[in-house]
């Protein structure tokens, strides 16, 4: 598909990537390596698949408390990814793109799409998410 | 995002530079999960000095030189490493370094340096209906539901922000109508015996995150005598495998008295029924381990308790670990020195097993054995172990685990209520 998506802006930003679309939730402690920026969990569906600088989608955040210490290390690291696609809000994930935004002065948005919306990303595709104007714009 | 004057002067910059920058990140967080104020806090318990990489060590120090104080008590979760011992188990000195300018910006910050990702177990214990800010998603489930605390999945650095305001976006399980239960599990055919197995919690607790996600859950048909161990074993379980902050127990926790008590009747609840063969499935799954082969014996995820210590030491025996293999357990500074007062230490540094405190169980072998297969009585552990390090794992009781390491192999039984 392509064509334009409203979507609910949890931190803003603009960031523009490939689309990277899992239906599994991620633990970003235990479950990515910021030194690499891929996931590292041999149970999870995107096992070695690097995460930096693509639109990253799937579900809902699961797992440690950890994750906003390691986002800021992905910012801080260059391996981060370009935005972060949800369904459902989970405020640890949106932690540490804030504080990378306060502290390394760099953006991440991460949005919410609603579930008919959400299921229609492929992987694939090139996208931006549009935090300042609360968009995902899917390219053909 | 409504704000009281004085968390608008902290927010300003009147309350200082440290406490500025604080406030900023709680009210953009508050603003973008949708809180519509912030609720003051009475308790922090912050994993900010867990080291993963410079970032979260430099944004402290930050914090820490800009004068920055805690302003509410506030316990440190465990660190990375034993912060004593660690060069004992191959963590190089540059890193060890790192997390002693963790400890010391914390320190200067005047948290308290508990060191334990079980801090209900040193008698940091909030009282029930009391707004905490706690990390570390075993201790949250914890406070949640044993201690009836509220507490939102605070997240590293977000809680010594929390720490430095004395405040928290006032969302999620700060508000009662999210604190109830959308989903009731109940047991089809369990045998009884499963209830009175230690084997049995954490399974449990694993099987519901992993089922479950981030939805509160109501259980019903669990004894009242289930002891705090369990609970701290369901919890820290479903919490890994999902995103579970908290459980009711019918009957058992305080928001629970009845079922009707705790259930959401709002909205449709969903019912979820646990069979012995749909635990058997969940200890599938976390059994990595390909054959008997064992290397190494990690008890300790969450930190050990005093009562996990006696039993240990009981199972022991006064007998001693197989050479080939490396047996550690992790626990707090207090029960450590509670241990080496009753002689604990002793025996099991006799037995062969090695106590550290202060340290995170999952990032002992980072440098010592980088693979190989672990037993723990941990299902926490068992699954992060391989998901992060490629560590193989069995799990088993404290029983079978002293077994293993004195056989110098896995020794498992099946508990009989599984079933086949």
């Amino acid at each position: 598909m392509d064509g334009i998506l409203n979507c609910k802006v949890l931190t803003s930003g603009i960031g523009k990537g490939e689309l990277l679309v899992t239906h599994q939730s991620i633990s970003l402690w235990g479950g990515v390596d910021p030194a690499r920026g891929i996931i590292d969990d041999p149970r999870h569906e995107l096992f070695e698949r690097s995460i930096s600088a693509k639109v990253l989608v799937f579900p809902y955040g699961k797992g440690s408390a950890a994750a906003p210490l390691v986002m800021l290390e992905l910012i801080k690291q260059g391996t981060a990814p370009a935005a972060i696609v949800n369904e459902e809000t989970d405020p640890l994930l949106v932690a540490g793109p804030i504080i990378g935004r306060h502290f390394y002065k760099q953006a991440i948005p991460v949005v919410c799409l609603d579930h008919d919306n959400f299921v229609m990303l492929k992987a694939g595709q090139d996208a931006i998410v549009d935090g300042e104007r609360g968009e995902v714009v899917i390219f053909p | 995002m409504y704000l009281t004057d004085q968390e608008k002067k902290m927010l300003d910059g009147k309350a200082g530079e440290a406490v500025r920058l604080a406030m900023s990140i709680l009210v953009d967080l508050g603003q973008g999960i949708g809180a519509a104020e912030m609720v003051a806090i009475e308790h922090v318990h912050t994993d900010s000095g867990f080291y993963v990489g410079d970032a979260g060590l430099e944004f402290v120090e930050h914090l820490a030189a800009l004068g920055g104080k805690v302003r509410v008590p506030t316990s440190m979760n465990n660190t990375t490493y034993d912060i004593e011992r660690c060069r004992s188990y191959g963590v190089p000195s540059a890193l060890a370094g790192k997390i002693r300018r963790l400890e010391k910006a914390h320190l200067a910050m005047e948290a308290t340096p508990a060191w334990t990702c079980a801090p209900y177990q040193d008698g940091i214990l909030p009282k029930s209906g009391s707004m905490v800010a706690w990390s570390e998603s075993n201790a949250i489930v914890f406070a949640n539901s044993v201690l009836g605390a509220r507490t939102n999945r605070t997240g590293d650095l977000v809680d010594i922000c929390c720490a430095l305001t004395g405040r928290a976006p006032k969302t999620g399980l700060y508000l009662n109508e999210n604190r109830l239960a959308d989903i009731h599990v109940t047991f089809d055919n369990m045998p009884a015996e499963a209830f009175g197995d230690a084997r049995f919690y954490p399974l449990l607790g694993y099987a519901i995150g992993k089922q479950c996600g981030n939805r509160v859950v109501a259980i019903s048909g669990i004894p009242k005598d289930v002891s705090m161990d369990h609970l701290k074993g369901l919890g820290a379980a479903a919490a890994s495998s999902g995103a579970t902050a908290l459980f009711h127990i019918v009957g058992v926790t305080p928001e629970a008295p009845t079922l009707e008590a705790c259930l959401n009747e709002e909205q449709p609840t969903r019912d979820l029924r646990l069979s012995p063969k749909d635990i058997h499935q969940t200890s599938a799954v976390l059994c990595t381990a390909e054959n008997d082969q064992l290397d190494w014996v990690g008890l300790g995820c969450p930190h050990f308790s005093r009562d996990e210590f006696n039993e240990l030491v009981a199972c022991i025996h006064g007998r001693k670990v197989h050479t080939d293999i490396e047996a550690t357990v992790f626990t707090s500074r207090k029960i450590r020195r509670w241990a080496d007062t009753a002689g604990v230490i002793e025996q099991l540094t006799q037995a062969g097993f090695q106590v550290y405190s202060d340290g995170c169980l999952l990032t002992y072998p980072q440098f010592i054995n980088r693979s190989g297969t672990m037993m723990t009585n941990s299902a926490k552990a068992a699954n992060y172990i391989y998901s992060q390090s490629g560590y193989l794992a069995a799990y088993g009781s404290i029983r079978e685990c002293v077994e293993s390491a004195i056989s110098g192999k896995i020794m498992r039984e099946r508990p009989s209520w599984m079933g086949f």
